[in-house]
């Protein structure tokens, strides 16, 4: 009995790890039911993998049967793996005892497709409502909602569930149809849009009469598989941008892709996973949506890719030299934002400092700034006179020289020719 | 400089804030008893723990300061670092002296050591919410022992308290040698003899249930699984997870 389950967790683990999100933030959920389980706000990593990535979850398929056959998917009805499939109540016990020890934040299920979408999506149902209200549990769900299924069940589900997503799997139409034919951006539009008007619904009902339940509280979010098919940055982060503001989406998630199979539409096996272009890729993200940069600004036409030795933020810096030296003790707040060298933290911490005099360099350092970087970008109280004016090529070999990046063994990895 | 020794309780830094401005002696030096060596060329005062003292100073307190800053201060205090010590004692000095608002000022270096020190606590306190494994014993409680670097656990009361409503539980802090206790009712403080303690991490035949090590093997399958070989990345690894705290991660033990 213990090993069939082993067995069937270790197939089905497998399968899941390649869905990015982990996140297990976003939404509250008291627990006032005497029972287990009370979700934050701000969400838990419980551990970390090898790989570094965060483990919040217990992220698992419920099978990984499906009719598709889509190139860049394990699970691919023609791919020879071993197939397995958990039942409803064993994903329940697993859940409840991994939670009970405090193992994990809660559940992310996702399934192949068996049968048709929606006998899958009420599989995924059962759990879900099974979790609730026969088990009172008030951990974090996130559910995979299953393309084509019918609006009834994907609304119910909802109920139920703390996210729900779907993946756009690569960044363009084109880039779809040539590995998943089956597939289309529409059949990720649509539901897309319904669990979105839905959340808006409840929300509004919820204003007028308290006892209406939440919808989906945590929001939606989507994935990218990243370089597997041949998209820009640009497109990358248009399709992105496009999907945040028409879908109000909570996250996007940036998966670099790692071969599976020998298929000469797809990256040879053994090529490594594109990690620092990922990376560039949630840098951008969080330019966007944290930082107040407009997409436009960081990939354009003219620059359709970002740069890999340096970050967005100090290649628009460099681009952009006309807006610097910013004056940190008189700069609006959005313009320190923009400085290469201070977040969100020190950003603040400087605007609510310098109502007590003007901040001098050791300040700026101890607050948190890293000077090294920043200094070429900015005035404070006792910056030092200079006499010439720097290209931004040079500025950009200043900081490479000094700065070590954690990258430089990847990259060689990486750039290697063959 | 005269040093003042404290007894190392928050009354006890409260008390030096109030004999410092009655006596205003300048610079001065906290050090808890634990750690005293007589100085030649310092005076010494004893602070004597006086409630009455301390009330009045943390009521004051009150008033100077919002909700964010009083647990920061707490925070800094279960630190139990004698520089943390010196520094919030430092703090409070500086916030009586100043007008309204003086906490936002980020340029005053005891502002910021405070706001630091709190953050490592803080972020302590967040992966003890994180890391804690419990072990279902036997007898139906879930056991888990800690050692954090600060004294966390009253901290960490509120969250498991909440989280975990609906079963029995046990943390003890193997340094302080002091745990909780939750009945399914409330959670009261509990200390253990030093033999009890030794066994507190160890799986043992009659405490572990039998389900527990199919749990644990589980969930070592599933950290397992769920890694991602060709991405390996040990420092973003150890970065995230500190080797301190691998002897008390479930997936980290050796075996299946």
């Amino acid at each position: 009995m213990s090993e069939r389950i082993r067995e069937k967790l270790n197939i089905l683990a497998d399968a899941a790890k390649y869905d990015v999100s982990c996140s297990s933030s976003g939404g509250t959920r008291k627990n006032d039911n005497k029972g287990l389980g009370d979700s934050h706000a701000s969400g838990i990593c419980h551990t970390y993998t090898e790989d570094g990535r965060c483990v919040s979850l217990l992220k698992i398929l419920l099978t990984n049967h499906c009719i598709f056959d889509c190139a860049y998917c394990v699970s691919r009805k023609s791919n020879d793996i071993e197939r397995a499939a958990f039942s409803v109540e064993e994903v329940v016990s697993l859940t409840m005892n991994f939670y009970r020890r405090n193992y994990i934040e809660g559940l992310f299920l996702s399934s192949g497709i068996f049968k048709n979408a929606d006998f899958t999506m009420e599989r995924l149902l059962r759990v879900v409502k099974k979790l609730r209200l026969e088990e009172r549990f008030n951990g974090y769900i996130h559910l995979k909602t299953i393309p084509g299924a019918s609006d009834d069940l994907i609304r119910e589900a909802g109920m139920y569930a703390d996210r729900m997503s779907i993946n756009l799997e690569m960044p363009t139409e084109q880039g779809l149809k040539l590995l998943a034919p089956d597939k289309s951006h529409n059949d990720v539009i649509k539901p897309l849009g319904m669990v979105q008007n839905h959340i808006i619904q409840f929300k509004e009902e919820r204003k007028l009469i308290k006892k209406v339940p939440k919808f989906v509280p945590a929001g939606q979010s989507t994935q990218m598989v990243i370089g597997a098919t041949p998209e820009t940055d640009k497109e990358i982060m248009h399709t992105a941008d496009t999907f945040y503001k028409n879908f109000s989406l909570k996250r996007v998630y940036y998966s670099g892709y790692i071969p599976i199979s020998n298929d000469n539409r797809l990256p040879i096996l053994g090529t490594q996973p594109p990690l620092i272009r990922e990376n560039r890729l949630y840098q951008t993200d969080w330019l966007m949506r944290f930082y107040g940069f407009n997409v436009n600004e960081l990939l354009n036409d003219a620059n359709p890719h970002l740069d890999i030795d340096i970050d967005p933020k100090l290649s628009w810096a460099l681009r952009n030299l006309q807006h610097f030296p910013v004056d940190i003790n008189v700069a609006p707040y959005q313009l320190i934002l923009r400085i290469p060298g201070i977040g969100l933290g020190s950003a603040k911490k400087i605007v609510e400092a310098r109502k007590f005099g003007k901040l001098r360099i050791d300040q700026l350092k101890k607050i948190g700034v890293a000077y090294n970087r920043a200094r070429h970008f900015i005035k404070c109280a006792d910056t030092p006179y200079q006499l010439k004016d720097y290209q931004g090529t040079q500025i950009k070999s200043f900081i490479l020289a000094e700065s070590k990046s954690k990258y430089l063994k990847n990259d060689f990895n990486q750039i290697s020719l063959f | 400089m005269v040093i003042y020794r404290i007894d190392g309780s928050l009354e006890g830094i409260l008390c030096a804030v109030f004999e410092w401005f009655e006596r205003k002696p300048g610079k001065i030096k906290l050090i808890d008893k634990k750690n005293y060596q007589p100085d030649a060329f310092s005076d010494t005062l004893e602070i004597f723990n006086d409630t009455k003292k301390a009330d009045r100073v943390w009521k004051g307190l009150q008033k100077k300061l919002d909700k964010i800053w009083l647990r920061r201060c707490y925070c800094c205090f279960l630190s139990e670092q004698n520089e943390a010590l010196n520094n919030l004692f430092e703090f409070i000095c500086y916030v009586f002296s100043s007008p309204e608002g003086s906490t936002s000022n980020y340029g005053n270096t005891y502002v910021l050591a405070v706001a630091k020190m709190a953050r490592k606590v803080e972020r302590e306190k967040h992966r003890m919410e994180a890391f804690i494994r419990f072990q279902h014993s036997a007898d139906g409680i879930f056991y888990c022992g800690i050692e954090p670097d600060f004294n966390v656990l009253p901290l960490i009361l509120n969250h498991f308290q909440k989280r975990y409503a609906d079963q029995r539980w046990i943390i003890y802090d193997l340094k302080r040698h002091y745990g909780l206790y939750y009945n399914l009712d409330l959670v009261e403080e509990i200390r253990m003899e030093i033999s009890e303690e030794r066994n507190l991490n160890k799986p043992s035949a009659n405490r572990d249930s039998e389900k527990e090590s199919l749990y644990s093997i589980l969930w070592k399958d599933y950290f397992k699984s769920t890694n991602i070989t060709s991405r390996k990345n040990t420092k973003l690894h150890l970065q995230h997870v500190p080797k301190r705290y691998w002897k008390y991660l479930t997936e980290k033990q050796l075996g299946s």
